[in-house]
């Protein structure tokens, strides 16, 4: 039956084609316009006004209106049509990735580093498989880097030939719950590059010397479940052994050393005590959340460790103190624009008087954001954050004289992003500034997307401030800039 | 200066208060609008189509796209509040991409775009609806559907197969276009074509019905054009595979899905 229809459509797209009805707009395809040729021409030269020929498939079709010959099927592509078959059957996914190089050389001389902060080839190759509930995901990169050597793939810091990015089984049990075990990349919380209840690990050297940024998102290896009602959104994700940050260590980027007090680099590679027993060492985050009215609010918890090995041990090793947060967050509509709000409390575990400088002090953070289109396809956006120490006396007392810094940190952001040829070609400009400690980041990029498949990018990371322990002055000597070639296949 | 005439043609017909020449007033006016918008947006309770996009530059290079696009309207309402999720397959770059749209008739849209290397789902603000849709020569407000009580509507003229409306924006600011004309197909209300005119009256950018079929008894629009001057180039919509009235459930529409496709839905 349909094949019939689709005859009637190919002969009404050959008559529409001829062009008989200039003055009219033609009939589209199916309706039919195109067989009734003669009344459609006399009627365009009765109006004169240029009116579209009605287009194949509107019109009369001999024989009567509009009819449903044309089968719900039939497509341009024609389609086989899966639902047909009985029982749920395997679909595997094509595989996808992408073919890339990227180097990036040193704004500044850096005795402790070479020439390049990046210098690495890289294929992404990426597939998933679907069986009914069930789908399995793997996401992989192989890695050439000229940078830090060593080949060994080390599954956890990313370093070596190879980085597995994703390796997880997503299942649909219920109708009110998803269940996503394996290795994943985890995101919540509403901040720009800020990130205060998302406690899942981030990759620091990635974000600071130029790489895509996805790869801001370490992978974290856990179960999320993931549970859906009218009420509250719940996902609870557990974590079986801590997955740290993947921190500046000095094998890429140097950093201020707060025992040596002085910025180090590869002659002083940080190695901390990680603690790495399974089920032992474990995380637990969850959050709830759930729209109110055009508002998407969300609670937060966190127990497990901080990120970074921010503390320092009687033996002189840096460690991951232990930390509980909670926090909340809001996003939505507001004066044409999106506004932020996150708040986290963030309890250090280890130090809960806050008395010991050799351990991070305790820390309410919050932060408030704005973004909106300022011109057609321009986009601006700002934000506060803070970070406020909870036992500031305490921190005084006990730190060395002159090595408490002030009891809160400012910082703001500002984001400009503009887009431009057809939306091909994407510039970009994040600024960090801290009001109080005087230190910043200045990110730019742009990328152009040559055609479906290459993409050219280039950019640069400037890093200042008068300090040489501020959270971004410290990186000074790590300025650089980068260029990236993409073929995504 | 032809269409300047009708313009006061009919502003001194609707004055009159009767509709002689052109047999209708300025109420049913809107009503043809008002049906037209439900033909091309609103067939069905919900429905699903898979669409390839062909954009061609002002220098013949050519793009594509592929997405499935799934829509429920709130209701069951013609013109009303609707729900759309959009998931990329084409090019390579944005595949797994996720677009939602919670369409709203009284106040903006809320869109959201997650991107599944970063597990992000990320709020958008409810910009220009004349921006284009994913670099394409559609804007997001040709995918989704403008309002019909945004423009004052005119009938100009009535021929065998069309009611040809011309439409003033009520807030010319909000728009790029001075005033556009549409060829409503009279007995399906499907716009055949749509022509935007700049504040000198030229024409600069056309839409185009270039196929119709009848899916699930509704006539659908399966290929569609869309030609700008100003940025030269075409793009052509390829609607493969639709299906109306598919029991999509309204959660669909929700963070979930976001970061878990409903596939399911777009096979």
């Amino acid at each position: 039956m349909w094949r019939r229809g689709r005859i009637f459509v190919a002969a009404a797209l050959i008559l529409g084609a001829n062009g008989a009805f200039a003055q009219e707009p033609p009939l589209p395809v199916g309706l039919g316009g195109a067989i009734s040729s003669d009344a459609e021409a006399s009627e365009a030269e009765a109006t004169g006004d240029e009116e579209p020929a009605l287009p194949a498939g509107l019109g009369r079709p001999q024989g009567g209106g509009l009819s449903d010959k044309t089968s719900k099927r039939s497509s341009r592509r024609g389609s086989d049509d899966r639902r047909s078959g009985h029982g749920p059957v395997v679909e595997l996914a094509p595989l996808t990735g992408f073919l890339e190089g990227r180097v990036g050389p040193r704004l500044r001389g850096d005795a402790h580093q070479g020439a390049f902060s990046l210098a690495e080839a890289r294929l992404r190759l990426e597939t998933e498989a679907a069986f009914g509930a069930v789908a399995l995901r793997v996401v992989g990169d192989g890695v050439f880097d000229s940078v830090v050597k060593d080949r060994t793939p080390d599954l956890e810091t990313g370093e070596g030939a190879f980085d597995l990015r994703e390796l997880n089984i997503v299942w649909r049990p219920t109708d009110f719950a998803d269940l996503k075990v394996g290795r994943q990349v985890l995101t919540w919380g509403v901040g720009d590059l800020i990130f205060i209840n998302d406690l899942f690990p981030k990759d620091f050297q990635s974000f600071f010397i130029g790489r895509d940024a996805e790869y801001l998102k370490a992978p974290s290896d856990a179960a999320r479940l993931s549970l859906f009602n009218d009420v509250v959104n719940v996902d609870l994700v557990y974590t079986p052994r801590f997955d740290p940050d993947r921190f500046i260590n000095g094998s890429r980027l140097s950093y201020f050393n707060p025992v040596a007090g002085v910025i180090v680099g590869r002659n002083a590679v940080l190695e901390p005590e990680t603690p790495d027993d399974w089920f032992n060492d474990d995380e637990f985050a969850a959050r709830a959340y759930r729209q109110v009215g055009a508002f998407e609010a969300a609670l937060y918890g966190y127990i497990g460790y901080f990120k970074g090995p921010t503390g320092l041990n009687a033996s002189g090793a840096f460690f991951f103190p232990r930390l509980r947060v909670y926090g909340a967050s809001a996003r939505g509509p507001f004066a044409g624009g999106i506004v932020t709000a996150e708040f986290g409390r963030y309890i250090s575990a280890d130090d809960p008087d806050g008395s010991n400088p050799a351990i991070p002090n305790g820390s309410i953070r919050y932060l408030a954001g704005f973004e909106r289109e300022i011109a057609q396809n321009f986009t601006a956006s700002i934000q506060y954050y803070g970070e406020t120490r909870t036992d500031h006396a305490a921190f005084v007392a006990a730190a060395p004289p002159g090595g408490a810094a002030q009891r809160t940190r400012h910082l703001t952001t500002l984001r400009l992003t503009r887009q431009a040829f057809n939306q091909n070609l994407t510039l970009s400009l994040l600024n960090f500034w801290s009001p109080n400690e005087y230190d910043g980041h200045v990110r730019l990029r742009a990328s152009y997307k040559v055609d479906d498949a290459w993409l050219v990018e280039g950019g640069g990371n400037f890093f200042y401030g008068p300090r040489n322990d501020a959270l971004f002055s410290q990186l000074k000597d790590n300025t650089n800039l980068f260029v990236a070639v993409r073929r995504s296949f | 200066m032809r269409k300047l005439m009708f313009t006061l043609l009919a502003g001194a017909v609707a004055l009159c208060g009767a509709a002689p020449v052109l047999g209708a007033d300025s109420d049913t006016v809107q009503e043809i609008v008002n049906k037209a918008s439900a033909a091309a947006y609103y067939r069905g309770k919900d429905g699903k189509a898979k669409v390839s996009m062909s954009i061609v530059d002002g220098r013949g290079r050519e793009r594509s796209r592929e997405f499935t696009i799934i829509r429920s309207d709130i209701g069951d309402e013609d013109n009303g509040d609707q729900r759309f999720y959009v998931f990329f397959n084409r090019p390579a770059d944005v595949n797994r991409t996720a677009f939602m749209v919670w369409k709203n008739v009284d106040r903006d849209d809320d869109r959201w775009l997650y991107l599944p290397a970063l597990d992000l789902v990320k709020r958008i603000a409810a910009s220009d609806e004349r921006t284009s849709f994913v670099g394409s020569h559609f804007f997001y407000e040709d995918v989704s559907g403008r309002g019909p009580t945004e423009d004052t509507h005119v009938l100009v003229e009535e021929t065998e197969n069309y009611f040809i409306v011309e439409s003033t924006p009520k807030d010319p600011d909000a728009v790029e276009f001075s005033s556009y004309k549409n060829w409503i197909h009279k007995e399906t209300f499907i716009p055949v074509k749509t022509e935007y005119y700049d504040a000198s009256e030229d024409a600069y950018r056309t839409y185009s019905a270039v196929r119709v079929e009848v899916v699930g008894g509704y006539p659908t629009v399966m290929e569609a054009r869309i030609e700008d001057q100003r940025i030269g180039g075409a793009t052509t919509l390829y609607y493969n595979d639709v299906e109306y009235d598919i029991a999509l459930p309204e959660d669909i529409f929700s963070e979930r899905y976001l970061r878990n496709p409903p596939r399911r839905y777009l096979r």
